[in-house]
């Protein structure tokens, strides 16, 4: 069987694992400069796409073509994301059912964003093993409905990826704690990421992971806790510099980054020092953390309502629970911490990195389908219930939330009209006992009834939710054994010739020289360093002396000619000596509380650790 | 294949929780289509309806109250869920206190603002369902204790009569769970990061 990788797809950070076969522990392969994460930012620019720690350093000066946290809008509609695209700086319309992104002289789909990421994240691999390779394991959210996962699936194929199986990411998780780190019996999985929030409980037996009860919150993560900051900086600038910049996308984005970079500060500190420079001023904030704790505290707290939920699912009172995993970069915020240990009564595991324990459970579940392990057997759940809508709107639901998968329902159809040959139905997935107030799913025609009197025809219809999480549906006219032909109309989704197209396309778009791509990026790396020396230069002159300028001056000068250039190794060594010759004068800028201009490239340093 | 037959058990109501948790963990180690990823795609069809009716079958055994469900359906002969939602029926002697209920849920709903309840309507709706999840309790105790043995114990001309016992008390407790849920629905309202959720 040929090698299969494990991939988390994540909102904010992408990354990609393997077993290793010598020692049977899961590890993330980094990129060529080591870097594992790589940032789920793609920028369209006019000379190619950018993707990951390139694309991330497009945000600021690209912000409308300069997609990030597309995972927010994968197999959503746009009713469902409208009210959250105000603070998105690219644009994003309506497109029969799904949502796609308008950029510059071309519109993408979320799948086809993500499938950027995922190529990028499967040549990595390929680097790494110098074989090709074509499958993959691909973890989303626990609590994803069907369309979520389709459009996943949707992207892995877009990417040339067979996406054998997609995993719940809190269960992959508890497969990487479980090869050593926790001990059989009760587990809760919180997992609190970028863009959402997945509560799991487990029972842990005899290497099987057995997932009781799920739930969780799809629009709820970091991000949210970003913007809750930027709404409060900018009335607090409206306030101070009188002000309003909630219009201008470029200092939104300064201000995203700035607020995002705040709040990782704050899980190790108590307090933390934000200055932007902006157009004509510099933005000073000092912020503790009990700041921050009053400005999220209502979003974490609203993660406890499902956990409750979960473990009413479970049968299970919180103290039954015997061990707490924390998974997802949101989870070192120590207020989301304390929380949990409240909520459970015990102190939480961490000891597995936060963002690379999910990538590193998919691993685990890739090399159990390549046959690798077989002492351990993963049995998730499907996250919501399945149902029909029935007569008066009403939802029979077919398959109940929680219900372990694979697993399947039988349903008999018949027709209410004399001669009537074709049976509709709407298949929605959700709690609710309203179609209209569930997630619609798809509707089904099922045709080629022969005309019989009402009543007479049998068609069984069966409902398979296979170990993707994902429906298949089947049906068969009993008289005659005969299956009946169905069409399906996915509400929120591709169809299937929408992605065959998408897979041409891709192909037309990737044979872009790899060369020419590595240039733009380093170009893209020597442009920003330059911006930010002239306004260093500009700000903080009277803190060097004539020498130190002059060899600042002199490092600048080379590195623009390097930049006019196209020999990448020259402009990156230009690059790496000019920021060695701004060194100092970066400590000093800091040190006179006026690290303005080099702030927003520090950030940028501190995030992609 | 029944679901009592996957498991290789006759079809009586007493079952041995952790024993049949056994028996799954056991059953999905062999049958897993994880297990299976080589197998022709004709094999891996056959695993994964196997592996979905042995899940099915778990589900339906595994809590007594949805093995009695299972259980009346089965014996009704109707093997899919077509008309299986037994109808919800008021219990005779809570029957005058439920109007009571339903009066004041729908006084509470009309005149409450969006904020929440009063508090008294709070109150009153609170003691009541704490009364009828008690009521609850005790129905399924009886359908999980007494109604369970006397079907394991019925020779074949007590069995109509042990099948309508179960109907019956299913239908009081679809109906006490229609109540409380509605209660709860009116009490959620008011209360924060409340999401409606069903049981099933």
């Amino acid at each position: 069987m040929s090698r299969i990788v494990g991939i988390d797809l994540g909102t904010t950070n992408s990354l990609v694992a393997y077993v290793d076969e010598k020692t049977g522990l899961p590890r993330v392969i980094p990129d060529r400069d080591g870097q594992v994460l790589l940032p789920s930012i793609v920028s369209f620019t006019g000379e190619g796409v950018l993707v990951g720690a390139a694309a991330k350093r497009q945000l600021v000066r690209r912000p409308a073509s300069t997609v990030y946290s597309v995972k927010r809008l994968m197999g959503r509609g746009y009713e469902d994301v409208k009210e959250e695209l105000c603070y998105l700086p690219f644009k994003v319309l309506p497109c029969e059912g799904i949502v796609k992104i308008q950029i510059e002289g071309r519109d993408v789909t979320p799948p086809e964003v993500s499938a950027i990421v995922l190529k990028s994240l499967k040549e990595r691999a390929e680097t790494h093993f110098g074989e090709p390779i074509e499958k993959a394991v691909v973890t989303v959210p626990a609590y994803f409905n069907d369309s979520q996962r389709q459009a996943t699936k949707d992207a892995g194929r877009i990417a040339g990826l067979d996406v054998v199986r997609i995993v719940n990411e809190p269960t992959a998780a508890s497969l990487a704690y479980g090869l050593q780190r926790i001990r059989e019996g009760l587990v809760a999985v919180y997992d609190l990421g970028g863009g959402t929030f997945d509560i799991s409980i487990l029972r842990v037996k005899d290497g099987i992971f057995e997932v009781l009860a799920t739930n969780g919150n799809t629009h709820l993560g970091g991000d949210d806790f970003d913007r809750a900051i930027v709404l409060e900086l900018l009335e607090d600038i409206r306030e101070k510099h009188n002000v309003y910049l909630g219009r201008d996308l470029e200092a939104m984005q300064e201000l995203r980054l700035a607020a995002e970079a705040a709040k990782m500060r704050l899980s190790a500190d108590e307090r933390t020092v934000l200055t932007i420079p902006f157009d004509g001023f510099t933005y000073h904030r000092e912020i503790a953390r009990a700041d921050l704790e009053r400005l999220i505290e209502r979003l974490v707290d609203s993660t406890l309502a499902p956990c409750r939920m979960a473990l009413a699912d479970a049968g299970l009172a919180p103290s039954d629970v015997d061990e707490v995993v924390l998974v997802g970069g949101s989870t070192r915020v120590p207020l989301v911490r304390r929380r949990v240990q409240e909520l459970f009564g015990k102190t939480p595991h961490s000891q597995l990195n936060p963002d690379e324990v999910v990538a590193l459970g998919a691993a685990v579940q890739a090399h159990i389908l390549a046959g690798g392990i077989t002492n351990m057997l993963l049995l998730d759940v499907t996250p919501l219930s399945l149902g029909i809508e029935t007569l008066g709107g009403i939802v029979s639901v077919l398959i109940p939330r929680n219900t372990t998968i694979p697993t399947n329902a039988r349903e008999l159809f018949t027709t209410s009209v004399d001669g009537q040959r074709v049976v509709d139905m709407h298949v929605v997935q959700g709690e609710r006992e309203l179609a209209k107030d569930c997630r619609s799913l798809a509707r089904f025609e099922l045709s080629g009834i022969d005309p019989m009197p009402a009543g007479m025809p049998k068609i069984e219809v069966v409902f398979l939710i296979d170990a993707n999480g994902i429906l298949n549906v089947t049906a068969t006219e009993l008289r005659s054994q005969k299956a009946a032909a169905i069409e399906v109309k996915p509400t929120y989704g591709l169809s299937e010739t929408d992605v065959d197209r998408m897979v041409e396309e891709s192909f037309t778009y990737a044979e872009a020289d790899v060369e020419a791509r590595l240039l733009i990026e380093t170009r893209n790396e020597a442009d920003t360093v330059i911006t930010h020396v002239e306004r260093a230069l500009a700000q903080g002159r009277q803190l060097i002396d004539d020498d130190e300028y002059r060899s600042i001056a002199a490092a600048l000068a080379t590195l623009k000619d390097a930049r006019a250039t196209s020999d990448r190794d020259r402009i990156r060594d230009a690059t790496t000596a000019m920021n060695r010759a701004t060194e100092h004068l970066a400590e000093l800028m800091m040190d006179a509380a006026l690290k303005g201009a080099l702030a927003s490239r520090r950030a940028d340093e501190i995030m992609e650790k | 294949m029944d679901h009592f037959e996957v498991f290789g058990l006759p079809r009586r109501l007493g079952i041995d929780t952790g024993e049949l948790q056994r028996k799954f963990y056991e059953l999905s180690r062999r049958g897993h289509p994880d297990f299976h990823q080589g197998a022709p795609a004709e094999r891996q069809a056959e695993i994964l309806e196997a592996s979905a009716r042995l899940n099915a079958a778990y589900r339906a055994l595994r809590d007594p109250i949805a093995r009695i469900e299972y259980l009346v359906r089965l014996e009704e002969g109707r093997d899919t869920r077509e008309g299986a939602t037994v109808k919800p029926k008021a219990p005779p002697e809570l029957l005058e206190e439920m109007f009571e209920i339903q009066e004041a849920l729908q006084e509470a709903q009309s005149s409450g603002q969006p904020g929440g309840l009063e508090a008294g309507a709070t109150e009153t709706l609170v003691a009541q369902r704490e009364r009828l999840r008690a009521r609850h309790e005790q129905e399924e105790a009886r359908l999980r204790g007494p109604l369970s043995q006397a079907w394991d114990a019925a020779g074949p001309a007590e069995r109509a009569g042990a099948l309508t016992a179960f109907k019956e008390s299913l239908a009081v407790r679809a109906y006490l769970r229609t109540v409380i849920d509605d209660i709860d629905e009116a009490l959620g309202r008011s209360q924060e990061g409340y999401v409606s959720h069903r049981r099933h």
